[in-house]
This record gives structure tokens, C-alpha cells and sequence, in this order.
């Protein structure tokens, strides 16, 4: 506990410090940006005419006068070169002879047909700007006009490190700073000094913590691989002090905990080595512990949303729904079909709103063939638990047939809304996926509401009135019929929710249900029957205790091992966690 | 107590002499039509149709074994894909290793222990070079599983849908083991590739034969074994547990070692149906473990009319028939056939087909006025009745 505080107080300084840091720099250095940014973007149509000359060259028969050209251009790291290089690469750099006028260099783009002819809209080789003809719209050139300028394996090899180079100084300029974390990341693999100052720049302009930390640990990491010992020094204690989890490969070779490895020649950077693996793999099993129990709660939850429809249907009504999970199911496709309206009938930037109204659709739809199901079949077979399971496992395969037939075998795509991918970095090494999130909150909003719902209405009233004594409550006017129906349909909904959520995590297709059903049917069993509670504390408990099982035993072993667990648990109280206590032996 | 009469006055109607035809029909008529006429004779049967019914009759026996437990004791198991497989994979180690060095590899390990690098036969693999030892193995292995598994949840009371529901856990759990490779069982692609045992091939037809023959045969053995047990007093006992535990247990006996007894007979049952369909089929692979095969078994049992022995014959073979048709002409449509027989035969099939030749020669009976035996009122299901 003690080294616990410890912990948090030293991760609170770090954090503290280095936003300090960012917050004093960065308006100052966004204006310097701005400053470079500005005067580029004003020589940006012309090229010097040294470029324009070697650009020019690259037309010619002879193999090795066009790999001159192009390799020398590729070193001049000019950013604008990036497109043509890439467009050599690809092949779809040409040389255009227009009908009247030289030979010029362009970037071809996509070709459109026009009858039997092809036609390629253009861009100028420097700029990558599109070329206008007389009256001001894009022009399109015919394919005999068009020269491909080869480049064959020997050129692509030759210009390949420059251009990945560009490239990643390019993504250090994205917009997303999760591109530009990937690209530093990729440049500290790279291991090229002359990265340094690229590295650097961009660091002096970002004002992401994550992304600095990022820029850091590249620039850190090039720096450790140099020849400048004091240099080295300062890069390696550096690495310690940020915890570059990118660098503990490195950092332990240099330390020698590598075998068949003596380590760094320099023992200071050796023994610094050794101290900022100590401090990272610290880190790391703090970062480690953090992740399993964020991913068993979510988990735990994903077991909890599934759980809750069965714990109302079996625990309350003492129904067995083995045909629970093809509700979920319905949820699913619910969701999928939301989705696919809103593709083909509303405008792209309403799209991220579908997964809000595919939520109350899947409810919707997995009640009301809960509903269905309830009035037609399972009102028959009241008290007769074990006809009900395979009645309701023979409606199950049914739904899973109509469904193949409707959607086909394959599992559909549900796209996540973009406001649910990506996730919320807590620290260094720990991301919180929003859509893991996302569940949670579904699971505890599901929970609360349920309660409320159970003990705080009129309708909640007569549930649970005629759920404990079916004769006295029909005596008194309510109609356990009806009743029934609807908190079979209520059950069924919550399933269709957690279908809803599921489809978020991970596949959706026509065996979605009989993946989860045993799982959801441990979890009530455990629970107890007839206790929400129950429900919740083993959901959430067999959901921790997979993913603390896993990392040591792999999923499919934890899992059994759960299993076994449970059977286990069973011999202390048969009854579940939470009992309720009968007379019944 | 009425499936119990039921089955009894079947027997004194049809008497000894339809079940020995019937015995005949299957273990000595069969073969010999695909042995000795002509394959252009309208009586023959093929290889293949007799292969088909080695299997259904293997599943028959696994149906005697799940009739035992289910339609008499009333435990539902929805795990007896598990003791199945256990045979199946008993068998098919034996046979598994008889390939010797004819393997894809000319290696004397298995094939798929060669994809794996094992370079060693894991201990466990060992004894399986003996067909005795196998022989022993496919009763005893499932057996003793069963044992241990029914000690555990019989001993606290578990039962009804909870035992179902926690077998069907054990079903999962054995599907997801069994796919593993570090169990040298074979992973996903299960046990295949057999070519002899006891030194005959495999393909050929007489050899198929014989494994029909003893299919047929010990087809017959379990059901004189389940017939003898359902009419002794134990047999009484487990009817007894069916319909009122708490009484058979506030009268003295001790349900739980009943239970535990036959739910350990039918484990043994099925694990020796599976080890006659390992050979037959050619391949044991975990898809034959899972929760889904498990749960199909159950539903043989109960369209073949549930608590009659002969109806577990009847309903294993009319199923499986069925579904070897349904899938190969209308395969679409399978998996709603399966799911209105789950449906339909719990809702207006209780008693099976079985159940439903008796409604039938009953109402004959009725109209032709030689009506003897008092009528049977209908009652709700026995193994609904608890505490």
C-alpha cells in the first residue's frame, strides 16, 4: 500500500511537471509554426528551378540518368517532393506530351472512361496541384498522351528511405494525434539521426501530452543509438524519466539483461540502462494492473447487460430462455439494420447519431418477439422448466435459421460511430476504450433503471407482486397474464440491449446468441435466482475473475477453470450467492 | 407411474416376439441383404445405407443410455455429448495409432502430432496401442468422469434445470478443451485418417459389415441391460425420484446414490456408442462434444417418446434419418425442422411417437368397442413434480 502512494505521487509529479512544460512552450512555439508554416505555403506552387530542372530529367530512356534524378531528389527532403516520390513509386507518375508544347512531369490520378477511351486528371509534379485547362476545369488527358515514368525495383529501393522519411515527417503534421504518436513512433524504429531535428520541431509544436511524451521518447530513443556520449547519457535517463514503454526492448540490451548480449560498451549508459528498465517495468505492472482491472470490469459488464433480461425472465419468472441469446441477437441486427437506414436515407454527418436510436430500436425489436414468443408458445408452458428449455432451444434455432436466411451466414458489419472509437488515454500505456466505456455505462444506466423500474413503479409493483404469489395477486385484480407477457418482453429487451452493446465489441452474426448463452446462464445460476443483486455480483465477479485468469492461463483454460469454479462454489450454496431462503428442501 | 405401465402393456402386447424380430430384423436380416444379394436387386442395401445405420444405431444406444437418466430418473443432461466423445476419443486414439507409419508422414506419431512437433507420444497415448485396454478404456473413462461429475452435483442437490444448466456449462467447457492443442487430442481437426483395427481395413466392405453387426449386437445387449434395470426395484426407485424426490428421500433411500448410479451407466452407454461410431464414421472430431450435439440428443429421446426404451430407439434412428435426408435435400430448411420438432413434440408430443401408436391403437380400440384396460387419464409432465 505504502509503495501504492508512492506510486501515484510520483505519476501525479511527472504528469504535473510535464504539463507545465507544455502549457509555458506551446503558444510561444504554435506562433513559430505558424510563422514556417505561413512562408511555405507562399513559395508553394513554384519549385527553385534546380528542382525543376532535376524534376525535367527524370524523363529519359537511359535507367541510370532517371535513378540519378530521382535519387537526388529524394534527398533534398523537400516535403513538397512527397506526392511525386510516392506516385514514382506507385507508377503513376507519367511524362505528358500535350499536343502542342514539351514534355512535362505530372501525377496521373484516377482514370475515368468516356466510351472506349480513358482519361487521367493530372497534377502538377511539384505542388501536386491540379492542372486547369483553358477554361479553368480540371484537365483530363487521353492515355496516348501519357508517358509512364518507370521505376523499377532498383529505383524504388534506392529512394525508399528518404521517401518513408518524408512520410513520417508528413504524419508529424496530421491533424490526428494518433497519427502523429504512430508516426514518431515509427521514426524512433527508424533510428535515423538526421530525424533529430524533424523530431524536435514538431515536439516544440505539439501540445498533446500524449504526443509530446511520444516525440520525446522518439527523439530519446535515436539519440541512446548515437555516437555522442554525453548525448546518450542524457537519452537514456530521459527514457526512465517518461517511462518509454516503445524503449524497454532497446534499453535492455544496453543494459545486457539480454543474453547472449554483454551490453552497452559504455557502463554508465549501461548501469543508467538498467535503472530506467527498473522504472518502466515498474510502470508497467502498475499500467498492467490498471488494464486488467478496467478490462474485467468491462467484461464484467458486457456478462452483467446479458445477464440482466435472463435474471428477470429466469430468476423472476423462472423461465428458461435458452432462446435468450438469439434475442441478443435480434439486438444486434437491430443495430445493423438501424445502420444501414441511416446509410442509404440521411445525410453522412448524421451518421454517428444511429447507434443513439439503434439502442431503443434493438429494445424494441427483441421485445417484441420476446413478446411474440411469450403469448404464443411460452404461456403453455408455465412450470414445467425443463419442456421449457427445449421448446424455447427449438425457437432458438428457428430465429437463427431466419435470421441466416434474412442477413446471410456471413456476420454483417456494424460500424462503430466515431464518437465511440478511439479511447481516453488515462496515462502512458493506458487507453480506455470509449466503446468499452460506453458499455459500462449501458450496464450500470441498465441496472439502475431496472431497479427503478422493479421498485419504483406501478407496473414494477405488479411484477413482483405476481412473481411471488401468482393466486393472491390474480385474487386482487391484476391480470398475471398480462403480467407476464410484459415482463417477458421486458427481459427480452434488455437482451436485445446488450445485443445493441455487443455489436460494438465484437461480431454479429447468426451464432452471436450461442456463444454467450452459457456464459449468461452461469452468471444467473451463480447469482442466485431471483436476485437482481445476485446477477450483478456475478457478473461482474466471474467477469474480474476471467480476466485475472487469462494472462496466466490463457482464455480458453481461465474459462474452464471458471466453470469448474462455479461447480465448485455450487457445493457451498447450491443456491446461489444470493438465496432467497424457501421452506423447500 | 403411466409411462412405466405403458411401456410394460407394449411389452405384453407386442410381446417378446416384435422385439425379437425386431432384433432379428437388424442384426442378422441388414447385413445379410447388403451381403448376399445383388447390388441390382430391389432388396439390397447399400454399403453406404448400412453404414448410415450403424451410426443411427450407435446413436441409438447413446439415446438408451439418456433415456435412462432422462425419461425415467428425470435428470436432464444436456453434457452427454461429453461422454460420447470421451469414447469416441478412447476409440480413436486405438485407432489413431493402428495407422502405425502408413500416416501422411511415415511418421509413427499421428499426423497432426507431426504438424504440432511433438517429437514424443505423450504418456496418455500409450496404453491406447492395446485394444483390450481401449475396449476397457471406452466404458471406464466416461464412467468414472460421470462419477466424479454426478458425485459433485448430485451430493448437494442440484437439480432439475439447474444440473441442466450446469451440464450444458460442462458440454462447453469439454468443446473448448477438446479444441486445444495442447491437449495432443487433435485440436479442431479431432481424430481422422483411421485405416485399420484389429489388422482389417477399414474401407472394405466386410469389415464395415462386422462393425454394423456388432453395432446391432450390442445395441441389443444395452437394451436388456436397461430393461433389466428399469424392472427392478432400483427401476422403481428411479421413477420414483422422477415424479417425487423429496418423498423418496423422506422414505428412507438416499436418491443421490440412484442418481448417481444410472447417470454413471449412461455415461458408460454413451461413451460405448461413441467408440462404434469413431470406426464407422472415420473421424471423432470436438463439434460431436459441444453443447449443440449434446442438446440434439435430448430431442431424440423425446420424439421417440420419452420413459419407453423402445421409444429412445425409435425417436435416435426417425431423427437421425430425418436430418440425413433434410440436410442433403433441403439443407435450408434443417434447421426449422429441428426447432418445430423441439417445439411441437414438447407441446403435442409428450409421449413421443411412441405415445402417439398408443393414442392411435387406443382410439381403435375404442371404435371397434374391444376396449379392456381403463383409460389413463393424461396427466401433467412427472418430471415437473418438485419439493
Amino acid at each position: 500500500m505504502k509503495q501504492a502512494g508512492y506510486m501515484a505521487v510520483r505519476l501525479t509529479l511527472k504528469g504535473g511537471l510535464a504539463r507545465t512544460m507544455k502549457s509555458l512552450s506551446v503558444l510561444l512555439l504554435v506562433f513559430c509554426f505558424l510563422g514556417i508554416q505561413g512562408a511555405s505555403d507562399a513559395r508553394a506552387a513554384q519549385a527553385s528551378p534546380g528542382i525543376q530542372a532535376e524534376i525535367a530529367r527524370l524523363i529519359t530512356k537511359n535507367r541510370k540518368k532517371r535513378k540519378e534524378a530521382a535519387v537526388s531528389l529524394a534527398k533534398r527532403s523537400d516535403p513538397m517532393l512527397l506526392s511525386l516520390l510516392l506516385a514514382l513509386r506507385e507508377g503513376s507518375l507519367y511524362a505528358w506530351k500535350p499536343v502542342e508544347g514539351e514534355a512535362k512531369v505530372v501525377i496521373g490520378g484516377d482514370g475515368v472512361k468516356r466510351g472506349d477511351k480513358e482519361f487521367f486528371p493530372l497534377f502538377e509534379a511539384y505542388s501536386n496541384t491540379s492542372i486547369l485547362d483553358s477554361r479553368g476545369k480540371p484537365l483530363l488527358a487521353p492515355a496516348n498522351q501519357l508517358q509512364e515514368i518507370r521505376a523499377g525495383r532498383r529505383i524504388r529501393r534506392a529512394i525508399r528511405p528518404y521517401v518513408n522519411r518524408l512520410r513520417s515527417a508528413a504524419q508529424l503534421l496530421s491533424p490526428d494525434s494518433n497519427v502523429r504518436r504512430a508516426a514518431a513512433t515509427r521514426m524512433a524504429r527508424l533510428g535515423d539521426p538526421n530525424l533529430i531535428p524533424i523530431l524536435r520541431k514538431s515536439l516544440d509544436a505539439e501540445s498533446h501530452w500524449l504526443t509530446r511524451i511520444a516525440f520525446e521518447e522518439a527523439i530519446a530513443l535515436i539519440e541512446m543509438k548515437g555516437v555522442d556520449a554525453k548525448a546518450r547519457h542524457a537519452a537514456v535517463k530521459k527514457l526512465g524519466e517518461i517511462n518509454g514503454l516503445n524503449a524497454i526492448g532497446d534499453l535492455k540490451i544496453a543494459a545486457g539483461l539480454v543474453a547472449g548480449n554483454k551490453g552497452d560498451a559504455d557502463p554508465y549508459v549501461r548501469a543508467e540502462a538498467k535503472a530506467a528498465v527498473d522504472e518502466i517495468e515498474y510502470y508497467l505492472s502498475w499500467t498492467s494492473f490498471i488494464d486488467t482491472i478496467f478490462r474485467g470490469a468491462s467484461l464484467g459488464s458486457i456478462l452483467l447487460l446479458m445477464a440482466l433480461g435472463l435474471a428477470i425472465v429466469f430468476g423472476l419468472m423462472g423461465v428458461i430462455n435458452m432462446a435468450h441469446g438469439e434475442l441478443m441477437m435480434i439486438g444486434a441486427y437491430a443495430t445493423f439494420v438501424v445502420q444501414a437506414l441511416f446509410i442509404s436515407y440521411l445525410p453522412e454527418n448524421l451518421f454517428g447519431l444511429y447507434f443513439i436510436l439503434a439502442l431503443p430500436a434493438a429494445f424494441a425489436a427483441a421485445a417484441f418477439v420476446g413478446y411474440l414468443m411469450e403469448i404464443s408458445i411460452i404461456r403453455h408452458l408455465y412450470g414445467r422448466p425443463l419442456e421449457t428449455l427445449l421448446t424455447t432451444w427449438g425457437i432458438s434455432l428457428v430465429l437463427q435459421q431466419a435470421v441466416r436466411q434474412m442477413f446471410g451466414a456471413q456476420n454483417v458489419d456494424v460500424k462503430a460511430p466515431s464518437w465511440l472509437s478511439g479511447g481516453y488515454h488515462l496515462m502512458i500505456g493506458v487507453q480506455f476504450p470509449y466503446n468499452r466505456l460506453f458499455i459500462i455505462g449501458l450496464a450500470v444506466i441498465c441496472v439502475a433503471g431496472t431497479y427503478l423500474f422493479l421498485f419504483r413503479t406501478w407496473a414494477g409493483m405488479r411484477i413482483r407482486a405476481v412473481t411471488q404469489n401468482r393466486e393472491m395477486s390474480t385474487c386482487l385484480g391484476v391480470s398475471s397474464r398480462r403480467v407476464d407477457a410484459w415482463t417477458f418482453a421486458f427481459g427480452a429487451g434488455l437482451a436485445g440491449l446488450a445485443g445493441a452493446a455487443l455489436s460494438q465489441v465484437g461480431n454479429v452474426g447468426p451464432d452471436l446468441g450461442q456463444n454467450y448463452i452459457v456464459d449468461s446462464f452461469m452468471v444467473v445460476v451463480t447469482g442466485g435466482v431471483g436476485k437482481l443483486m445476485g446477477s450483478i455480483v456475478a457478473g461482474l465477479g466471474l467477469g474480474g475473475m476471467n480476466k485475472v485468469l487469462e494472462p496466466a492461463m490463457g482464455a480458453v483454460f481461465g474459462k474452464v477453470v471458471i466453470l469448474m469454479l462455479v461447480i465448485l462454489f455450487l457445493q457451498r450454496r447450491p443456491e446461489g450467492l444470493f438465496a432467497t431462503r424457501t421452506r423447500g428442501a | 407411474m403411466e409411462r412405466e405401465l405403458l411401456s410394460k402393456r407394449l411389452e405384453e402386447k407386442f410381446g417378446g416376439a416384435f422385439l425379437v424380430t425386431t432384433a432379428l430384423f437388424f442384426v442378422v436380416i441388414m447385413p445379410s441383404l447388403n451381403a448376399f444379394t445383388s447390388p441390382d436387386s430391389a432388396l439390397h442395401i447399400s454399403g453406404f445405407t448400412l453404414n448410415l445405420f450403424g451410426k443411427f444405431l450407435a446413436y441409438a444406444i447413446l439415446a438408451l443410455g439418456l433415456d435412462l437418466v432422462w425419461g425415467y430418473t428425470g435428470i436432464l443432461s444436456l453434457g452427454h455429448g461429453v461422454f460420447f466423445g470421451l469414447g469416441a476419443y478412447c476409440m480413436g486414439m486405438y485407432l489413431a495409432l493402428s495407422i502405425g507409419a502408413e500416416g501422411v508422414y511415415k511418421s509413427t506419431l499421428p499426423d497432426f502430432m507431426v504438424w504440432n512437433r511433438v517429437k514424443e507420444l505423450p504418456l496418455f497415448w500409450k496404453p491406447f496401442y492395446s485394444f483390450p485396454f481401449t475396449l476397457l478404456a471406452v466404458v471406464i473413462v466416461p464412467s468414472l468422469f460421470a462419477a466424479g461429475f454426478g458425485y459433485l452435483t448430485f451430493r448437494t442437490r442440484i437439480r432439475g434445470v439447474y444440473f441442466a444448466i450446469i451440464t450444458q456449462a460442462l458440454a462447453l467447457s469439454a468443446w473448448l478443451v477438446f479444441n486445444r492443442n495442447e491437449m495432443n487430442l487433435g485440436g479442431t481437426n479431432g481424430l481422422t485418417g483411421f485405416k485399420k483395427i484389429l489388422g482389417f481395413e477399414l474401407s472394405s466392405s466386410g469389415t464395415q459389415r462386422g462393425l454394423y453387426i456388432a453395432t446391432a449386437i450390442v445395441l441389443c445387449g444395452a437394451y436388456l441391460l436397461c430393461r433389466w434395470i428399469v424392472n427392478s426395484r432400483a427401476g422403481r426407485i428411479l421413477l420414483a425420484i422422477r415424479d417425487a424426490e423429496n418423498r423418496v428421500l423422506y422414505s428412507g433411500y438416499t436418491p443421490s446414490n440412484y442418481k448417481l448410479f444410472v447417470f454413471t451407466v449412461s455415461a458408460a452407454l454413451a461413451g460405448v456408442a461413441g467408440a462404434l461410431y469413431a470406426p464407422q464414421v472415420g473421424i471423432i472430431t470436438p463439434g460431436r462434444i459441444g453443447v449443440l450435439p449434446s442438446i440434439e440428443m435430448v430431442i431424440w429421446v423425446a420424439v421417440g417418446g420419452r420413459g419407453t426404451l423402445i421409444g429412445a430407439i425409435v425417436g435416435a434412428i426417425s431423427v437421425n434419418w430425418a436430418r440425413s435426408f433434410l440436410t442433403s435435400s433441403f439443407p435450408n430448411y434443417w434447421l426449422y425442422f429441428q426447432g418445430g420438432i423441439f417445439i411441437l413434440v414438447v407441446h403435442y408430443m409428450p409421449d413421443g411417437i411412441v405415445g402417439l401408436v398408443r393414442r392411435l391403437t387406443e382410439l381403435t380400440k375404442k371404435l371397434t368397442g374391444k376396449r379392456k384396460l381403463s383409460a389413463l387419464t393424461p396427466s401433467g409432465d412427472p418430471s415437473s413434480v418438485s419439493g
